[in-house]
């Protein structure tokens, strides 16, 4: 990308100029903002005494009515070897139900706490122009999650909880940091150092089990008027899971513009970003494309020579 | 689309070893996470687990870590183990007693609070719990056990007389006076840690302990003769020698023979009449009567 020679603007420059600094930070900031409202449910209790909601991410219980669990840590427990009592089933299966209507993944991006540390740390190896450091096949994390139900069943524990940085920072805010602010600086310096993007994009198992469960959501970003696209990569830069992208908007014309791989976050950059305003949010039965908004704007665009 | 032109064997190959490393890379962390994973069993001994909390082992496979134990303990009693101390695994629930001890809530509203199970829902009345076991570990410097009235442990126990008795002992220093001797019953003991609380010392000579640190266990085909013998209602082994028991009182006399001697008349020694033992021996050498 910043090849000798070319004029390298930094990612969503087009945008920020047409749509300006909010328009071109939207879900950016509407995601800090659902992140830091998830966190301050959690901070009500502690803080002011309000105990609308009591727990952390792993198990909570609001207004002593609702249960939510997180089912991966159930599914952990059962390999371990224990049924959990029904509060916690029940939990589970509620969160397991949003999470499969909504897209898995969005809970990466709009509620875990490790989310905002992974995005700073790749904030700060753009602007030191790090290389990419290794890069893990995506894939891998469905090993690890793999391996994590592996070692649960054979050590009888919830395997993962030992070392999961998500909840141990989640709880840790919650219930009083100690020594968890190593963890967090871990996962900083791996992405930062190790390997770019790598913790939520090939490590955390947390996240693909997440894929797995939005496997079939219905909210979904669709690259609607893909036709517009001028080719200027924002997208691809600024997307944490950039594979995703390609299918659908420089798919040929009777490929559907929707991105279903289920490594999409809905975290909504690509919205951001786009100058042309080609992506949106929409449902996963919405694959109409639009026309092209000024058809001569980019003729030389090789998607729609190839259709 | 490309690779369907490449021959086969090629993306065999490829997805082989691709495999094969991916599954190389995840033993080896594998390995490592269930390292830590069965490292994380070991409970330390002075972090108890919260009343119904399933032994340690089950307790692992069950507890999420949520906190909502913590949260609905009245006495902010238990915390949530902190990553990378000495404390049990991670975000786990225990309480230490020297800091707060568990003060038996009649309701155990921790184990209400648990929703996976991990705190037993079948531990319905507090006094059956069995959180840990108080230990009485230094009886060197335990003032009772010197010989003082101090008695603390036993007053504050919430199970007094049940988990705690005081138990007379003779007081070899002084000749003269008794030791009473804190005693723990396990049985009784739900592991609250009052004792160790309001232990006076400045380190407690009274600790709780989790279960299997403060229990030995019997060996499985052992057999007391005496119960055995109570339940059976005559000797286990017919025609066994009985040989004479030596009973409490001066002189050398005072033996009961085989059948033990009538229940009540051994009350109120030396008075009693000679002879008042069934099938005492008579002995040939007698001491010269002890004039008070």
């Amino acid at each position: 990308m910043s090849t000798k020679g070319k004029v390298h603007l930094p990612v969503g420059q087009e945008a920020l100029e047409v749509k300006g600094w909010f328009g071109a930070h939207k879900y950016l900031v509407l995601r800090r903002i659902s992140q830091a409202f998830f966190l301050f449910l959690f901070l009500m209790g502690p803080w002011f005494g309000i105990w609308w909601v009591k727990g952390n991410l792993a198990g909570s219980m609001t207004f002593n009515f609702l249960p939510l669990n997180d089912p991966l840590i159930l599914g952990q427990m059962m390999a371990a070897g224990h049924w959990p009592e029904t509060t916690a089933l029940i939990g589970g299966l509620i969160v397991l139900v949003v999470y499969a209507l909504i897209g898995g993944r969005v809970y990466c991006s709009w509620v875990c706490p490790i989310n905002p540390v992974t995005d700073g740390a790749h904030w700060l190896h753009d602007k030191l122009n790090l290389q990419k450091g290794w890069q893990p096949k995506r894939s891998a994390r469905y090993w690890i999650l793999a391996t994590v139900f592996l070692v649960s069943a054979l050590t009888g524990t919830i395997a993962w909880e030992v070392v999961n940085p998500v909840t141990m920072v989640h709880r840790g805010l919650v219930f009083g940091m100690g020594f968890v602010w190593a963890m967090v600086a871990a996962v900083f310096v791996f992405d930062l150092i190790v390997a770019r993007r790598g913790w939520c994009g090939h490590v955390c198992p947390v996240g693909a089990f997440y894929s797995l469960v939005g496997t079939k959501s219905l909210l979904r970003i669709s690259a609607v008027k893909r036709d517009d696209c001028d080719d200027c990569m924002d997208c691809y830069a600024v997307c944490p899971e950039n594979q995703v992208i390609s299918p659908a908007l420089k798919g040929k014309a009777d490929v559907t513009p929707l991105i279903l791989s289920p490594d999409c976050t809905n975290c909504g950059r690509c919205i951001d970003v786009c100058a042309m305003d080609v992506f949106r949010f929409t449902h996963r039965f919405d694959a109409r494309v639009e026309a092209p908004s000024d058809a001569v704007s980019n003729p030389e665009s090789p998607n729609r020579n190839a259709a | 689309m490309a690779t369907a032109a490449k021959p086969k064997h090629i993306d065999r190959r490829r997805f082989m070893t691709d495999s094969a490393r991916m599954a190389a890379g995840c033993a080896v962390a594998g390995s490592l996470l269930a390292y830590v994973a069965r490292e994380a069993k070991a409970l330390p001994d002075q972090a108890i687990r919260p009343p119904g909390a399933l032994d340690e082992d089950a307790f692992l496979a069950a507890c999420v870590r949520c906190g909502l134990c913590v949260r609905d303990c009245p006495y902010d009693t238990l915390v949530l183990a902190d990553l990378g101390q000495d404390g049990p695994a991670t975000g786990t629930p225990y309480f230490t007693a020297r800091d707060v001890p568990c003060e038996m809530c009649d309701d155990i509203p921790c184990v209400l609070a648990c929703p996976t199970g991990a705190l037993d829902k079948g531990l319905t009345d507090i006094e059956d719990a069995q959180m840990g076991t108080a230990v009485l570990v230094d009886q060197e410097n335990c003032l009772n056990y010197l010989g003082l009235r101090c008695d603390v442990c036993y007053r504050v126990c919430p199970m007094i007389d049940e988990a705690i008795t005081l138990d007379l002992i003779h007081n070899a220093r002084s000749g003269h006076h008794a030791i009473f001797a804190p005693i723990v019953h396990a049985d009784a003991c739900t592991g609250c840690g009052i004792c160790e609380k309001k232990c006076v010392l400045p380190e407690p000579a009274i600790k709780v302990l989790p279960v299997r640190l403060a229990r030995g266990a019997p060996g499985e085909h052992y057999r007391l003769g005496w119960e055995e013998k109570d339940a059976k209602g005559a000797p286990v082994v017919e025609g066994i020698i009985d040989l004479p028991d030596r009973l409490p009182g001066p002189g050398t006399d005072n033996l009961a023979a085989p059948g033990g001697y009538i229940e009540g008349l051994v009350d109120g020694l030396p008075s009693t009449p000679e002879g008042a033992f069934e099938g005492g021996f008579d002995p040939v050498f007698k001491l010269p009567e002890v004039t008070r």
